[in-house]
């Protein structure tokens, strides 16, 4: 190979070089490296102080009163951070808890339901062969680049026509099906669970269903974790489908509760202390449970996924 | 995948008496089972699928062709239902705002998607250096903007943009700067892409980095003897073998970009730079529940979704055969 000869040149020559003056030039090369690696942790905890700011800004401006907020430092605490938790508990009738328990139940179902017909659809299609198997997974390719959101008002027309629109229903039922989802399932299925257990357990006398829930579905369980918690972070990041599946404030999810409350006050400063409360509630909760659940991430599974 | 079974296989002896202990008829009942099991299995993801994709597309492919006639002419005319071909195409394809919004987008995604892989890159590479401190607590910093909803990440932004309650306005006045304006119009797209930028770096980051700790360190090792630094072997090793990686984010950061609709439509009431018809998805939304026009909705819904079909799939097959072409 043409490379190996360039490279045996070159270790040839840096031999010689390093023959000649070995002692300077592992110190130079050891107070480099040693800059360096400080060059990056310094760029490295930039990023991170770029990261955390905004939100420490917002837990700041939520401890902040209406007139505090616009005269104080940005940074500067205020003390009425109760205060404008008891305000934002009893606004509207306390819809900002109804909002988060909304978020929950739409996020942690919907992704539940999601990550359960995923799994079954990529054990099938990596552990079966069977006829159309290559163009049902063509398909669910297609599916992936097909931007979701694009079909959210034909989907609305079609659940109002079915008298779902504007119900619970019709925020949970189309976040069910995740094409992305089906494909790391069907990734993980393949790698984590071999043919010969398979067969072992039918020559037991399992039937297909036993074989799945006892034997393939813990194997894959770590893969299982990462596509539930993509697509519970998706569903609760989701905004444009329940805004325009929505109309009945008490079923909005958070963002659309939040984003509604930033569209009436738009005219009125005296509800920003509000609505920056409202997000630094619902931003804390959410950072824990993800700085909490990442050692679960398999994201070799996300790296991997485009080479399967 | 670095997935190890650990699970012993049963014992062939178990295998082979339990087998041979089945009777021809129980076999074939079994047969017939395994053979529609993957259908079985598949099932639930079908319905789904076509309940609420297929038939969607479908449903918007069909409104796309019909729109509203007058039929009888005159002042005494009565609008109808009918089909209309590809007018509202023409229509959308010929409508300045729609065009323009997707001008917007275009430019906000050169912007955006650049910069935050660009970024993300860079990140995972120092993760990667050996001797880097405070490692797991920027990986986790950077990472952390991820659990906050583009809405919210909008909000905050907003508000740190907002004249009466920015922290960096705060401090250009007293250094003498005077106010900033964040949201005038060139500069509107470098903030939204700064959102983008903040809520996305860092799950890019994530992914690019795990992909870099499955190089064999041995490459490197080999890389150092032969006197190659910090900054060749990222350049000239690490770079071109998490290539799949980066194609990845970047096609994910592509079809994420067209479908940009809550950062514009959270900052809209904190400024009047953006109109209610931004980008191409609220130009659809007035149309469809506003202008109650639901051919010229479906139009550009199909427009949008087959532009992005097409960019993706084109990207995806000129990477596969110049990044996995010696892979295969």
């Amino acid at each position: 190979m043409a490379s190996s000869t360039h490279t045996t040149a070159r270790s040839t020559a840096s031999d010689t070089a390093r023959g000649l003056d070995a002692g300077r030039r592992r110190h130079q090369r050891g107070k480099a490296r040693g800059g360096r690696s400080g060059l990056a942790s310094t760029v490295l905890l930039l990023g991170a102080v770029y990261c955390i700011i905004p939100v420490v800004w917002v837990v700041v401006a939520a401890s902040k009163s209406p007139g505090e907020l616009f005269t104080t430092f940005s940074f500067a605490p205020g003390a009425s951070l109760l205060e404008n938790i008891a305000t934002l508990s009893s606004y509207d009738g306390g819809r900002f808890w109804q909002w988060g328990l909304n978020s929950l139940f739409y996020a942690g179902l919907g992704a539940l339901l999601s990550t359960l017909v995923s799994a079954m659809a990529g054990y099938g299609l990596a552990k079966f062969t069977f006829r159309g198997r290559e163009v049902l997974f063509s398909i669910v390719l297609a599916g992936v680049l097909v931007p979701g959101i694009v079909v959210a008002v034909p989907q609305y027309l079609l659940l109002a026509r079915a008298g779902l629109a504007g119900s619970y229903w019709s925020v949970l039922l189309p976040v069910i099906i995740n094409p992305f989802g089906i494909f790391l399932a069907r990734v993980f299925a393949a790698a984590a669970v071999p043919d010969d257990t398979l067969e072992a357990a039918r020559l037991d006398g399992a039937g297909e269903a036993r074989t799945f829930v006892a034997i393939a579905l813990p194997m894959m369980t770590q893969g299982l974790v990462t596509v539930f918690l993509l697509q519970f972070v998706g569903i609760w990041n989701n905004f444009l489908l329940p805004f325009i599946m929505l109309s009945d404030q008490d079923k909005y999810p958070m963002t659309l509760g939040l984003y509604s409350f930033l569209a009436k006050g738009a005219g009125d400063s005296d509800l920003y202390p509000l609505i920056l409360t409202g997000s630094a509630l619902s931003v804390i909760p959410l950072i824990a449970l993800i700085l909490f659940l990442q050692r679960y991430w398999r994201t070799d599974l996300l790296a991997g996924g485009l080479k399967g | 995948m670095s997935v190890v079974d650990q699970r012993p296989g049963r014992p062939a002896a178990t295998r082979s008496s339990r087998g041979g202990s089945r009777g021809g008829s129980v076999g074939g009942a079994w047969r017939l089972r395994r053979g529609l099991a993957p259908w079985a299995f598949v099932a639930p993801a079908a319905v789904f699928f076509t309940l609420f994709l297929l038939l969607p597309i479908g449903y918007a492919v069909h409104l796309s062709l019909r729109g509203y006639r007058v039929q009888g002419g005159g002042a005494f005319g009565r609008r109808e239902e009918a089909f209309v071909g590809l007018e509202n195409y023409t229509a959308a394809l010929t409508d300045p705002e729609f065009a323009a919004g997707l001008g917007r987008v275009l430019l906000y995604g050169m912007i955006s998607v650049p910069t935050v892989l660009g970024f993300a890159l860079l990140f995972a590479l120092l993760l990667d250096t050996p001797a880097v401190r405070a490692r797991s607590f920027s990986r986790t910093a950077i990472f952390m903007p991820y659990a906050v909803p583009g809405v919210i990440a909008s909000l905050l932004w907003g508000f740190m943009y907002l004249p009466s309650t920015s922290p960096m306005n705060y401090l250009a006045t007293r250094l003498g700067a005077g106010p900033l304006d964040f949201f005038s119009t060139p500069f509107l797209y470098f903030s939204m892409a700064n959102i983008a930028l903040w809520s996305g770096v860092g799950f890019n980051m994530i992914i690019i980095y795990t992909s870099l700790r499955a190089i064999p360190t041995e490459i490197y090792e080999a890389a150092r003897i032969d006197g190659a630094d910090e900054r060749q072997i990222a350049l000239r090793i690490k770079i071109p073998l998490v290539a799949p990686a980066l194609v990845l984010t970047g096609l994910f950061s592509i079809i994420g970009t067209f479908q940009l609709y809550s950062e514009p439509a959270t900052l809209r009431p904190l400024t009047n730079t953006i109109s209610s018809t931004w980008v191409p998805l609220m130009k659809i939304y007035q149309e469809a529940f506003d202008n109650d026009n639901l051919g010229g909705a479906a139009a550009a819904s199909v427009i949008l979704a087959v532009g992005t079909l097409v960019l993706s799939s084109l990207i995806l097959r000129f990477f596969q055969r110049t990044t996995f072409g010696g892979d295969r």
